[in-house]
């Protein structure tokens, strides 16, 4: 069902993380819990890949699979092609940006990016070179013999993350490393991420559960829930054609509508809405049953008009307008009773107010 | 003239603030008093008794002569011919002394190597089992130390379940001498101190976060490569103190060489007790007394120091 489209922002299209079938269950018994479920995934290489969901679907443990801090209880994780599953940690050509940083507080800032190094038994002249380098990229160079207590967490982030790309390793797994900082600072490490993600062609693998903070960095993103892939693609096919109910729910605003399903062809079928009027309709997957379905309308994507035109397909009461500074989300109650989230730019109206609502000219079917 | 107000406000403001720091600092000294008052009583005032005996001259049935004389500290180093008065040097002390180091050294690093592991287990587990092992730990406290050095004794004899258990498995044929050697010693010294090594290391452990060690992973360091560069440095300040607290008891060490040692190869402590015993010669045991304090004071220094270089980039 996870659908993975053809690739369309011109990366390259080898695989560079292969999980096949992973499983990981914590605990015995009756406390066992499935923290992932038979979880079948391909990240390219050179892409920046994000794992999104709630707390609890598994996106930190299939974040720690990768990075090897944990070991599947089934199934294979393939890095450019290698078995690593029952690799350890010091044996993976993976590093990871941790959530609290996880820096060594007894070691200098310089000493900290150098330490993947020193590990790895380069040649001093070498990690000398290569902290620079790394100093210069995250603009920490007045920075290098600080202890890691005297810095901001800003500055805190930046070193961690140089010091998890110092080593040059095929992916880099971040772990929700912006939310710890303030709104302002995370929007810059967002851009700073992207930045230093193209400038060093490293794979990026990186774990949120801030829908916003995915749509804007990643190349593609696989929402999670409960141990399961739910879908998997691009920021816009997973905003605009989400499949399943709950990936809708979760990334921004959406109106939910029950219709009734007919003409299913393939992928597309024809949907009656409450009010009698119809739709045609992209369907998730191919066959879906007729019959009651949901479907899926952004408060973007639909406008608000005059209650007498004829092509307002829904009308209905205002009964709230709040207010957010570049727009305006409108609460229009429906003539059945349901209330839907109307967002414009335009004029803002009264309570009360009786409107028209013209629909996009197709919908998207969901399942659940 | 409102720059004369200014600087009129700003005096006033300085004496206020100059008065409430001399108050802060009346009562930190007050907060001080009880404990310069148990030092003062309990350990200058000895030691200066101590001082001053080591200059004045044996009495013959113990006790002192109001003689000066600097002859404990000679003998420390020379022998005197009972014939002609002469001095020659002597290493007879010195070498109790080096014997007393070098046990207690073994006894330290002995300790470190059992104690670190024990440490590290009891705080890698959950918190709610850790308090059930620091008592395991501390149980020997609850008995007398006497009582725990003849047990150490019946163990290792010749008869004792060490030899017996060995000799049954058919491992060796004659009973090993254990007791009354200088490994007997070095067994009890462990034995004595390790909980004191075991719970500063404990501390530092503890508060060890284990996301360090795992971000040290990622970043390819082997097991031991975690160890050396990220567990043993943040251990550190327990590992100072651990030392400390097992050196320098082990230095002074008595009932364990007594009775392990069989009283027949001195360490300090046995010098020391002989001098106010059997030989009556308490200007000598004050200052073996005294020079046994230096050498600790001494080696303290040059060990924080050193310890300290790297520890405080701790930060």
């Amino acid at each position: 069902m996870a659908q993975d489209t053809a690739d369309m922002s011109g990366k390259s299209a080898k695989n560079m993380i292969l999980a096949e079938g992973v499983t990981k269950t914590f605990g015995e018994g009756d406390s066992k819990v499935h923290a992932l479920d038979d979880v079948s995934i391909s990240i390219r290489e050179n892409e920046f890949f994000t794992l999104l969901g709630p707390s609890g679907c598994g996106k930190t443990t299939l974040l720690r699979l990768i990075a090897g801090f944990e070991l599947p209880t089934k199934g294979n994780i393939l890095l450019d092609g290698q078995e690593i599953g029952h690799l350890p940690p010091y044996k993976r050509p993976v590093n990871t940006v941790f959530q609290n940083y996880a820096l060594f507080p007894h070691m200098t800032v310089a000493r900290n990016i150098g330490f993947g190094l020193e590990m790895q038994g380069r040649s001093k002249s070498e990690i000398k070179q290569a902290i620079e380098k790394m100093l210069a990229l995250v603009q920490m160079e007045h920075l290098a013999n600080r202890q890691t207590d005297q810095l901001s967490g800003g500055q805190q982030q930046r070193v961690a993350l140089a010091r998890a790309l110092a080593p040059h390793p095929k992916v880099l797994l971040l772990d929700e490393p912006l939310s710890a900082l303030d709104l302002k600072l995370r929007k810059e490490m967002q851009i700073e991420l992207k930045r230093l993600q193209s400038e060093t062609g490293i794979t990026f693998v990186f774990v949120t559960h801030d829908q916003e903070e995915a749509l804007t960095m990643s190349d593609r993103i696989a929402v999670m829930k409960a141990g399961h892939i739910l879908q998997v693609g691009r920021p816009k096919q997973i905003y605009n054609q989400p499949a399943r109910r709950f990936v809708a729910d979760f990334i921004g605003d959406i109106n939910i509508f029950e219709v009734d399903l007919d003409e299913v062809s393939g992928t597309t079928g024809r949907v009656t809405l409450p009010g009698g009027a119809t739709l045609p309709a992209d369907l998730p997957e191919a066959d879906v049953p007729a019959g009651a379905v949901s479907v899926a309308i952004r408060p973007e994507n639909m406008r608000l008009a005059d209650a007498r035109d004829s092509a307002a397909k829904l009308k209905g009461t205002v009964t709230n307008v709040v207010y957010f500074g570049a727009g305006s989300n409108v609460h229009v109650a429906l003539k059945g009773g349901s209330e839907v989230i109307v967002r414009t730019t335009g004029e803002v109206l009264d309570d009360g107010h009786e409107v028209g609502l013209i629909l996009p000219d197709r919908v998207q079917v969901l399942v659940d | 003239m409102g720059a004369v107000q200014h600087s009129g406000a700003d005096a006033r403001l300085d004496e206020a603030r100059r008065r409430v720091e001399a108050d802060t600092r009346r009562r930190r000294r007050q907060l001080l008093a009880p404990t310069l008052i148990v030092i003062g009583v309990f350990g200058l005032f000895p030691l200066t008794i101590t001082l001053i005996y080591s200059f004045l001259s044996p009495g013959v049935y113990g006790g002192v002569t109001w003689e000066f004389s600097t002859d404990a500290y000679v003998q420390f180093l020379f022998e005197r011919d009972i014939f002609d008065d002469t001095l020659s040097f002597s290493g007879t002390y010195l070498s109790i002394y080096g014997r007393s180091i070098g046990l207690a050294f073994g006894a330290t690093v002995g300790a470190l190597l059992i104690g670190f592991p024990t440490a590290y287990f009891i705080a890698s587990k959950p918190p709610s089992q850790r308090n059930f092992w620091l008592f395991l730990i501390t149980l020997p406290f609850w008995t007398n130390l006497l009582i725990r050095t003849y047990a150490v004794l019946l163990i290792i004899r010749d008869e004792g379940i060490v030899n017996l258990s060995l000799q049954s498995i058919g491992l060796i044929d004659q009973p090993l001498t254990i007791l009354y050697t200088d490994f007997a010693v070095f067994l009890g010294l462990i034995y004595s101190y390790l909980p004191f090594m075991v719970l500063p290391l404990y501390a530092s452990l503890e508060k060890l976060d284990f996301r360090l060690v795992e971000a040290a992973y990622d970043l390819y360091a082997t097991r031991f490569q975690v160890l050396r560069h990220v567990i043993v440095p943040m251990a550190k300040p327990g590992i100072v103190a651990g030392c400390i607290l097992v050196f320098i008891p082990g230095l002074g060490a008595y009932i364990t060489p007594e009775l392990l040692g069989g009283g027949k190869e001195l360490m300090i402590g046995n010098l020391i007790a002989l001098q106010f015993g059997g030989s009556r010669n308490w200007p000598f045991g004050s200052a073996a007394a005294l020079i046994l304090m230096v050498v600790v004071m001494m080696s303290l220094i040059v060990y924080v120091r050193y310890a300290g270089k790297e520890g405080n980039s701790h930060g």
